[in-house]
């Protein structure tokens, strides 16, 4: 048994066999593998008795259920208005140099991906991103930086 | 639980109907048309296209009459300025996002969403063009169905009719918001996907973003190629669906004049695909009792029970993907269409002293599945493509119109012999329960030496358009050489619409039924609603179509298949018996597991 | 000059003083229907967004007959320049699960949910524990109701209450056509009461403290208060509660830069009031109702640049299944920037205009119906900026 079939397994052992277990399932993949891979979107399609096609439409609806390789850690920089007032271009600009990745890409030793993302719910200290589950408020370029570099380090 | 009754106004008019009935049902009923894209009678509701609005008197805002339920004193307006408004606006919208080249559509004339630009007279461009240039990207890779993103307007029919019908779910809505589209399991070409090649989603697709790869022009092609010699083969359910598409009431059974158009259009020989159905009854009959024997006298473990018909290649796909263990279930005969491009280019070929590789066989089917049949390789045991190619009903009738034809005007005509003779038994192959009746039919005057014990053959029990239907036929005083089967219990089933199949293929696969027999149709209603049929379809027209069948088999002087004679001499003169040595090369097939996902 | 702003501290009072254990505990002790009519009394409308009648709610649900029922915190806050609900859920969950609690008692719901919006999860670790504590508490005090969290995975329509449901189901947050209402067949197709974060704080509070206390606040359009989310052109963004109904004059006063041109008020799907309208403009059920967001720009923003970022949050989050909104929300979009660039003329905004009136009305759902709010209200006070 592979690793993902094994973390599907487990995750539909946890949540349940049914169709409403399917997004904490969904999510449990993309915490572990960062991604929702062909393998890992059968998987759930056999173990839950939906079809593939079923698996797949559903993730491609939710922003943070990628079907595209991610990377490690997983940057989205908010782009909504407040954010963007307040310099997130900025910030996007500045990780995207040190990076060496537009936004969408992933970086060759796959440790980062850079999105940008709706509004996060920080407006008030904006600009804000977050990288993986963590936020970061109160951005500048010069702390983005920073925070980008303590991941690499990880 | 009898429903009370709700009183409304449509346009002033007053009307009480049933509770739970929408405001579109209730509209039909005061004969207004409310226009509809998103929503068909074979389908739930989605109430997504929005083209249905009506406005309700008090409400802030419009309703979507096709998924609204009328209440008590609701005051209904169908064509108020601001619903016409909105109408027009929507329309505009779907016209925006949509590569709207009619004159060079498929489905130009045919179209739904066509037929409402042109009510509503929408003119000059008022929006932005938004077709994207990857949504101009076809997806050809099947050899049954042509999918162009460009011409879907998103209303999702496809999508439920994979769902809730065909239970297969090739097809699913992806992304969201501008993104959204139709698409498959990771945006995957059809032909590598779970897709049966029903075309069912055609059926019901509104526009020409689902439509059959044609095969029109290639036809002609042959059909003018003085080297070759063209035969055409008719299934059962073209005969009385073929009209809706030329302008002749739903049910109006057109044999006669199709035979005669066929003609007309060029073919060397018009012939019937009905003649390989009484073939496939012989075969499949004595398929049947020897797996019978096989199995309840010799015990043989290698012979399994129940044994599924194998005449519908959306199911043979089906199955071959969702039920890849159950394969040695299906019956080894090919398909009618198959069986008869088998004997056309070998048996037929040497009598009318044509060389195989001369003749073209093409089928006009009422299937887009066969399409796909017909390029299977192993489906090429006369030593060439067996079937060249495959035309559904629809083409047909886009032929006929080409050709200049007056398909009223038309006299009836007769099949060419031979290989035009058939039974009413085969007839019937075109509906739901039809082979388990003509099998029926054979099969126990074979074991009893007596027909089956029907008022006028007509076995009422695997007739009718529910999902799933079982029988059990009693089989008495048998013939000696069948004394094991005396007293025996014959349980069969029927079902059609692949979600049917899944759920009577669940039932025994848990062993929770038993059966002998089953027959299986991938479309719902059988062939008469099979994928390459007219379109519209509905409920009602599947229905109309069927009483069309079995009038059809009541008229016919012969109405089983063992009494049809070119069969009796196909077996004196070149087969020898039912699954000999030679049926087996030509008429028999084997079948693969597929992926399930 | 006068100041009508009336900041109030009830969301967040201290639980000290109100121990939501306690509350709970003290409101079991009523009858159901005392509790809806204390509801209804108090005027209390839900706060997100759509401002329906609290109390009416769980009325409804309870009088549904059905073995299960739910109630659902709507935890998706995904409006553009709402993040208050985030600081409840940080500050004062208890008061959260203890509204669901005694929903659940009211309407005879044995199970409650929280969706909590995907990007949120970094609060999931200190919440479960709280939760875990407080559905102990409850079996303690022998209360049949337990509380569970589902995540969502960004999409801000699945804040749209069935789309939730369906989310929640495992499907595509696609909204469900309504009828059926989620009093009568919601989660599951079972009666639900779901309510706002927000609304769940104010119901316990409102058991705490009785619907006269509430009342008082606001006017009466629009009883009590509500947290708003401050942010933009401000010195001091952040989280307020503020009685209803004021004029939107005195917010300015308050929270602007002095140099205020206009202010977004519900998110990018509210409306954007001009300066020359602060004065008669009133926060509030009678005026511009708003699920929080106040978003303030000064005269060195561009108008048309936010309103660029609206619409492509709209054609980017709208579900996609109703043509009014897929396709209107593209069209508005793209049909600025061709305006913008000259590749239409200014006369087509009118155009447009026509087009959000059709979206208003025959949009499946509050999200395709709302884009004309922000659209409208920035091409009639700003035409000049969308155009050069
Ligand atoms: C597009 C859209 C997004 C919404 N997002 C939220 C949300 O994030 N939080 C919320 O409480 N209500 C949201 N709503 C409103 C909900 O549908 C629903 O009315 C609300 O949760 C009811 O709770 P209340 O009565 O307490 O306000 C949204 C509505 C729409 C149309
Ligand atoms: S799908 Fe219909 S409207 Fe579109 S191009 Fe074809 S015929 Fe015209
Ligand atoms: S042809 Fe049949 S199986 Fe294939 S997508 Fe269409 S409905 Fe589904
Ligand atoms: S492919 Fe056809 S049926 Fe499917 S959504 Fe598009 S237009 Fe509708
Ligand atoms: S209005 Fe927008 S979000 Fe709502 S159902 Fe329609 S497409 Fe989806
Ligand atoms: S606008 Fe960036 S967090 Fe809200
Ligand atoms: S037909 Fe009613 S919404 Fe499409």
């Amino acid at each position: 048994m592979s690793t993902t079939e094994a973390l599907v397994k487990e995750l539909v052992e946890k949540n349940g066999r049914t169709r409403n277990s399917l997004m904490p399932v969904l999510q449990g993949i993309v915490q572990q593998e960062h991604f929702l891979s062909e393998e890992a979107l059968i998987c759930v399609a056999k173990e839950l008795d939906l079809s593939a096609a079923d698996v797949y439409g559903t993730a491609s609806f939710y922003t943070f259920l990628d079907t595209v390789p991610r990377g490690k850690n997983i940057i989205r920089v908010c782009k909504t208005i407040t954010c963007h007032m307040k310099g997130k271009d900025e910030v996007i600009k500045a990780i995207s140099n040190a990076l060496k990745i537009k936004v969408g890409e992933t970086t060759h030793d796959n440790k980062f991906t850079l999105l940008s993302a709706n509004c996060l719910g920080w407006c008030h200290k904006g600009p804000v991103m977050l990288i993986n589950d963590e936020v970061f408020p109160e951005l500048t370029p010069q702390k983005a930086l920073e925070i980008v570099e303590e991941y690499a380090k990880k | 639980m009898s429903k009370y009754l709700v009183n409304l106004k449509i346009n002033n008019m007053p009307v009480a109907v049933e509770e739970g009935t929408t405001i579109l049902e209730a509209a039909k009923k005061l004969n207004f048309r409310i226009p509809t894209l998103c929503n068909h009678p074979d389908l739930s509701v989605a109430g997504n296209c929005r083209v249905c609005v009506v406005e309700v008197k008090g409400a802030r805002l419009l309703a979507a009459s096709c998924a609204t339920p009328v209440s008590e004193g609701m005051e209904v307006f169908t064509n108020s300025e601001k619903v016409r408004k909105a109408r027009k606006h929507i329309v505009e919208l779907l016209l925006s996002e949509h590569n709207a080249d009619c004159t060079k559509c498929f489905k130009n004339g045919h179209c739904e969403l066509q037929e409402l630009a042109s009510e509503y007279r929408i003119g000059d461009h008022v929006f932005l063009d938004l077709v994207t240039p990857e949504s101009m990207i076809q997806d050809i890779s099947s050899p049954s169905i042509v999918k162009d993103d460009s011409k879907c307007i998103r209303c999702q029919r496809c999508v439920r009719t994979c769902a809730e019908l065909q239970g297969v779910s090739a097809l699913a809505v992806v992304n969201k918001g501008d993104h959204q589209k139709i698409s498959t399991f990771l945006n995957k070409p059809l032909h590598e996907v779970v897709c049966t090649n029903c075309g069912q989603c055609i059926n019901r697709c509104p526009t020409g973003a689902l439509t059959e790869r044609n095969y029109i022009e290639e036809v002609w092609n042959a059909i003018y190629d003085p080297s070759k010699f063209v035969v055409v083969q008719t299934a059962p359910a073209t005969r009385i669906a073929l009209g809706e598409d030329l302008g002749v009431p739903v049910g109006e059974r057109v044999t006669g004049k199709m035979v005669s158009a066929l003609k007309k259009l060029g073919f060397n020989k018009v012939l019937d695909t009905d003649f390989t159905a009484d073939l496939t009854i012989m075969e499949e009959g004595t398929e049947l009792l020897t797996r019978l024997k096989k199995a309840l006298v010799d015990k043989d473990e290698k012979t399994v029970l129940p044994m599924m018909t194998s005449c519908s290649p959306g199911w043979i796909k089906f199955q071959e993907h969702m039920y890849s263990d159950m394969l040695d279930n299906l019956s080894t005969c090919k398909s009618p269409q198959q069986m008869f491009g088998a004997v056309a280019k070998t048996y037929y070929a040497d009598k009318i002293n044509i060389k195989a590789q001369d003749m073209i066989v093409v089928s006009i089917m009422p299937c887009v599945a066969k399409k796909f049949e017909c390029e299977r390789p192993e489906m090429r045991d006369s030593g060439y493509q067996d079937v060249d190619y495959v035309l559904t009903t629809r083409e047909l009738a886009m032929m006929i119109k080409q050709a200049g034809i007056d398909f009223h005007k038309l006299d009836e005509d007769h099949y060419d012999s031979i290989l035009g003779e058939s039974s009413g038994a085969a007839v019937i192959f075109g509906a739901t329960g039809g082979v388990m009746e003509a099998a029926l039919r054979t099969a126990y005057e074979i074991v009893t030496g007596r027909e089956v014990p029907f008022t006028n053959l007509n076995i009422q029990p695997v007739r009718g358009m529910e999902g799933i239907k079982d029988a059990t036929i009693k089989i008495k005083n048998v013939k000696p050489e069948w004394s094991f089967l005396e007293g025996v219990d014959l349980h069969v089933a029927i079902a059609h619409g692949l979600a049917n199949a899944r759920q009577l293929m669940e039932k025994v696969r848990r062993g929770e039924a038993v059966y002998h027999f089953i027959e299986v149709m991938g479309c719902p209603g059988g062939c008469l609603g099979g994928g390459g049929q007219p379109i519209p379809t509905s409920p009602e027209i599947r229905k109309k179509r069927a009483e069309a069948i079995y009038s059809e088999d009541e008229e016919m002087p012969i109405r089983k298949s063992h009494e049809n004679p070119e069969v009796l001499e196909i077996y004196k003169e070149f087969l020898g018996e039912p699954l000999s040595h030679k049926s087996h090369d030509l008429l028999h097939t084997h079948y693969k597991p597929r992926k399930r996902y | 000059m006068e100041n009508n702003l009336k900041k109030v501290d009830i969301i967040f009072e201290d639980s000290d003083k109100c121990a939501p254990l306690k509350v709970l505990e003290k409101t079991l002790k009523r009858t159901a229907d005392d509790i809806i009519l204390d509801l209804i009394d108090s005027g209390l409308k839900g706060r997100g967004g759509a401002g329906f009648p609290t109390g009416l709610k769980w009325k409804f649900t309870r009088n549904e007959t059905s073995d299960v029922k739910y109630v659902i915190c709507n935890a998706d806050e995904g409006e553009p320049g709402t993040f208050k609900d985030r600081e409840i859920l940080d500050r004062v969950p208890e008061k959260i699960f203890t509204g669901m609690a005694i929903c659940g008692y009211v309407v005879g719901a044995k199970e409650g949910y929280i969706y909590l919006r995907g990007e949120y999860n970094f609060l999931l670790k200190g919440l479960l524990k709280k939760l875990s504590d407080f559905n102990a508490a409850l079996k303690k005090l022998n209360v049949d109701f337990q509380i569970y969290f589902k995540s969502g995975s960004g999409a801000y329509v699945c804040g749209e209450e069935s789309a939730l449901f369906e989310s929640m189901e495992g499907k595509r947050g696609e909204p469900r056509n309504k009828p059926p209402y989620p009093t009568v067949a919601g989660y599951n197709s079972k009666p639900t009461v779901i309510n706002n974060v927000e609304t769940l704080v104010y119901t316990t509070m409102i058991c705490h403290m009785g619907p006269e206390k509430f009342k008082a606040l606001g006017t009466s359009d629009s009883r009590g208060s509500k947290v708003f989310s401050v942010s933009g052109d401000t010195p001091i963004p952040g989280i307020y509660e503020l009685e209803l109904g004021m004029p939107l004059h005195d917010f300015v006063n308050e929270f602007g830069d002095g140099d205020t041109k206009a202010v977004q008020v519900g998110g990018a799907s509210g409306h954007c009031v001009p300066r020359k309208k602060f004065n008669d403009t009133i926060i509030g059920f009678e005026g511009i109702p708003t699920g929080g967001s106040m978003m303030i720009f000064n005269s060195s923003r561009s108008m048309y640049n936010v309103l660029h970022d609206y619409l492509e949050f709209f054609a980017e989050e709208s579900c996609g299944q109703c043509t009014p909104c897929r396709v209107g929300c593209q069209q508005l979009l793209k049909g600025i920037e061709a305006v913008k660039r000259g590749e239409r003329p200014p006369a087509y905004l009118d155009d447009l205009k026509k087009l959000t009136g059709t979206m208003k009305i025959a949009a499946k759902c509050g999200l395709g119906q709302s884009v004309g709010n922000p659209f409208n209200s920035i091409i009639d006070n700003f035409r000049e900026e969308i155009i050069y």
